[in-house]
């Protein structure tokens, strides 16, 4: 039996990594990656402590990050292709039109 | 006519003037000139109308009337109402409030014609009625005080009339702040009033105050009252020390200074104390003070007059000297008799000004009395009426002033011969500078051509084309008569000025007020009293009489005869000639003694080191604070998304840390 500890780091260090590759990266689809390793992260944690403490509840949740992450790669990617065709590009810095 | 009928009248005689005012003032800027004289005309006129019709319906067996309109402060016991009240005393007051300024207003339409406020002009005027028959109709001190300081604010409106001349704007600023001083005076009785009579009401208080002793000495409940009030009546009616004023409200239009600084509002106060006779009587010491004050001022005003060579300040100082006179009649206890002059005053100071405006309208805006002369060939109807006026003033028996003037000194004498002695010299003086003014102003050559050819042509006279464009249609190389609409009001108020002092006659005037001023039983004694002397009374009449003769024969020698004289002698006195010709320099010491004081104090202290140093510093200094602390923070913001959520890490990474280290311990 793997101690809950060990999934417990195992998900911070994947949301560690998320958050480092999203403030860290330029490029949009490394970004979008770099959100969907956080969430698996969380998701790890989720269903860790429902199976220590034997509870459905947080593989449920897991359930509903899973869909909205669906939602969300969906919408994000469409949003990525509009953006690339109408800049060119796919630094996030370039993307600054709204920025004063 | 019973007094359930005559009564609802009263409150619809201040309401027409109101009336007018409003439909002028609001609708007046795009009427044409002639609906805005039929307007004003129509509800000044309508408002003598009902004058009239009350006075022929006037029985002074079922005086007083009062009429209720409305219920205005219920406070407790305390209650002040928009009460109306008409007496002997307010009779009077009314007749010539509204027939003078009826009489007014029609010449104004002729003077301001040609004036593109036109429709200001009246509005103000019917206001100025309104207020000042609020004033003389009023049945409590409240009601009073409202039409009191209305008046004060048409007189601000009329004297700053234009207002793009900074000297108008200035003395209309003047004449509204040293009022104010006299206000207080005035506000501070109102209080004492409510707190021991608890009310306000003119009946009230003056029942109240007859049971009370004669105070004799200089302190007291009414002598304090009295003391206030005369402050009130000092700024209202221009007597020392806050005659100030009234010179300089010279600079409104001419009808203004005829309707307000002469005939009527200044002779508000004069009113207001011969109203608070109950209380004065009661009040010796008061008394005493308005007769010394309205003595000096009189003398005092007179002297100046001598050596004003503008038209309208010789009138302005003459209204101050005879103001003094109403005063000093008061101070004896002679209300009727100031009342009396305040009455012939009325007239004849308001014909001299509507003279004065005739004789300005005609030569194109002059005031400069130098500049005038021999105009009696170009203006015989100005002239005569003018030259009645003079008479008039003069105390030239059997004109109006004549019969005012000789009772109050007469009255004067009864108090102590001091009084008479400085009213007589007044006269004499009076006489002396009235008659120099008409000299100079008709009697010789005209001088205005010379002057010009020396001083090419004169600003003044462009500035007054401008305003009232007098000179515009028909130049200004002759003098010319005014027009009849002009003439016609002087002709009245000439005939008014010849025989409006015989109601006088054998004291008829005094017997009509006397159930204002005193119980039935005093009256009777004053007449045994007069009867007794009356070789006295007719010695003194003789003296007042030749020293009008000697003034108007001084005036003759120096002005007609030998016009160079004058000038010597005003060369020989020097320095005295200087402090006259300067006011004395009054206007000066109140510049240092009050005015500077006032203007530093409150630029240094108040202005630089409260508002600025304290206040303005608090808010500057917090804004400054809070701006500089945003300055440095504020590149936390920069607009880079992922610096954002940087922060939004190292955030939940404190929070978290905090809450390890927390479940630690």
């Amino acid at each position: 039996m793997i101690p809950l500890s060990y999934y417990l780091l195992l998900s911070g260090i994947l949301f560690a990594c998320g958050v480092l590759g999203f403030l860290i990266k330029r490029n949009i689809i490394t970004i979008f990656m770099s959100i969907e390793l956080m969430l698996n992260g969380v998701n790890l944690a989720f269903v860790a402590f429902a199976a220590h403490w034997h509870a459905l509840a947080g593989q449920v949740f897991v359930f509903f990050v899973m869909v909205v992450a669906a939602a969300e790669a969906a919408v994000g990617l469409a949003i990525i292709i509009a953006v690339y065709r109408t800049r060119d590009t796919l630094n996030v810095d370039r993307v600054n039109l709204l920025k004063l | 006519m019973t007094p359930k009928t005559l009564s609802p009248l009263l409150c619809t005689i201040p309401l027409l003037p109101l009336a007018g005012a409003a439909i002028n003032g609001f609708f007046g800027r795009k009427a044409s000139k002639k609906a805005i004289s039929a307007v004003a005309l129509m509800f000044c006129g309508a408002a003598f109308a009902m004058a009239l019709f009350i006075a022929a319906n006037f029985s002074s067996a079922s005086a007083p009337y009062s009429f209720n309109l409305a219920h205005w402060i219920r406070s407790g016991i305390f209650s002040v109402d928009f009460d109306f009240y008409l007496d002997q005393l307010s009779l009077v007051m009314l007749l010539v409030v509204t027939g003078v300024g009826f009489l007014i207003h029609i010449y104004s339409v002729g003077y301001m014609w040609e004036d593109d406020g036109y429709y200001r002009f009246m509005s103000y005027m019917n206001l100025f009625m309104f207020f000042m028959l609020a004033l003389v109709l009023a049945k409590n001190y409240l009601v009073l005080f409202i039409g009191w300081e209305g008046v004060g604010l048409a007189s601000y409106l009329l004297i700053g009339y234009w207002f793009t001349k900074d000297s108008a704007a200035a003395a209309g600023k003047k004449a509204f702040i040293v009022n104010r001083i006299g206000d207080f005076g005035f506000l501070i009785a109102l209080f004492l009033m409510i707190k021991y009579f608890g009310s306000l009401d003119f009946t009230h208080i003056f029942t109240a105050v007859r049971t009370l002793p004669t105070e004799s000495g200089g302190a007291g409940l009414l002598t304090a009252i009295g003391l206030l009030l005369m402050v009130g009546a000092a700024g209202k009616s221009a007597q020392i020390p806050l005659y100030v004023w009234l010179p300089d409200a010279m600079e409104g239009p001419t009808p203004v200074s005829a309707l307000i600084h002469a005939a009527t509002m200044v002779t508000a106060g004069v009113y207001m104390v011969a109203r608070s006779s109950a209380i004065f009587e009661r009040a010796p010491m008061a008394l005493t003070v308005v007769a010394i004050v309205g003595t000096l001022t009189a003398l005092f005003a007179a002297t100046i007059g001598i050596a004003q060579t503008d038209i309208k300040k010789v009138l302005a100082y003459s209204t101050i000297s005879q103001l003094g006179y109403m005063f000093m009649a008061c101070g004896v206890g002679a209300f009727s008799a100031g009342i009396f002059h305040l009455m012939t005053h009325a007239f004849f100071k308001g014909l001299l000004f509507l003279a004065a405006g005739s004789v300005i309208h005609g030569i194109g805006g002059e005031q400069d009395m130098r500049k005038m002369g021999g105009l009696r060939v170009y203006m015989p109807w100005t002239f005569l009426t003018m030259g009645i006026a003079t008479l008039a003033i003069a105390g030239i028996p059997p004109f109006a002033g004549f019969w005012s003037k000789d009772e109050i000194l007469w009255r004067a004498f009864g108090a102590s011969w001091v009084y008479w002695l400085i009213g007589v010299v007044t006269a004499f003086i009076t006489s002396f500078y009235m008659f120099r003014l008409m000299y100079m102003t008709f009697g010789g050559e005209y001088r205005r051509a010379a002057v010009q050819e020396l001083h090419g042509h004169d600003d003044r006279d462009k500035t007054h084309a401008a305003r009232t464009g007098v000179s515009a249609p028909h130049g200004h190389g002759e003098p010319h008569e005014s027009p009849w609409v002009m003439l016609a009001p002087l002709v009245a108020l000439a005939v008014l000025s010849v025989f409006g002092g015989f109601v006088g006659y054998g004291n008829r005037f005094e017997h009509f007020l006397a159930p204002v001023f005193h119980g039935a039983s005093e009256v009777a004694q004053e007449t045994s009293r007069e009867a007794g002397n009356s070789t006295l009374e007719y010695l003194l009449m003789g003296v007042s009489i030749s020293v009008a003769g000697l003034g108007w024969l001084l005036a003759h020698l120096l002005y007609s005869r030998r016009p160079q004289l004058p000038v010597r002698i005003a060369a020989s006195l020097g320095g005295l000639y200087r402090a006259v010709a300067n006011k004395y320099y009054v206007d000066e010491l109140y510049s240092v003694l009050f005015v500077k004081p006032v203007v530093d104090g409150s630029t240094e202290i108040l202005w630089h080191d409260v508002d600025q140093g304290a206040i303005d510093a608090t808010v500057n200094n917090s804004a400054a604070a809070a701006r500089h602390v945003s300055d440095n923070v504020r590149y936390m913001q920069s607009g880079n998304l992922r610096s954002y959520a940087g922060w939004v890490a190292a955030g939940a990474a404190v929070v978290i840390a905090y809450m390890v280290w927390m479940g630690v311990r």
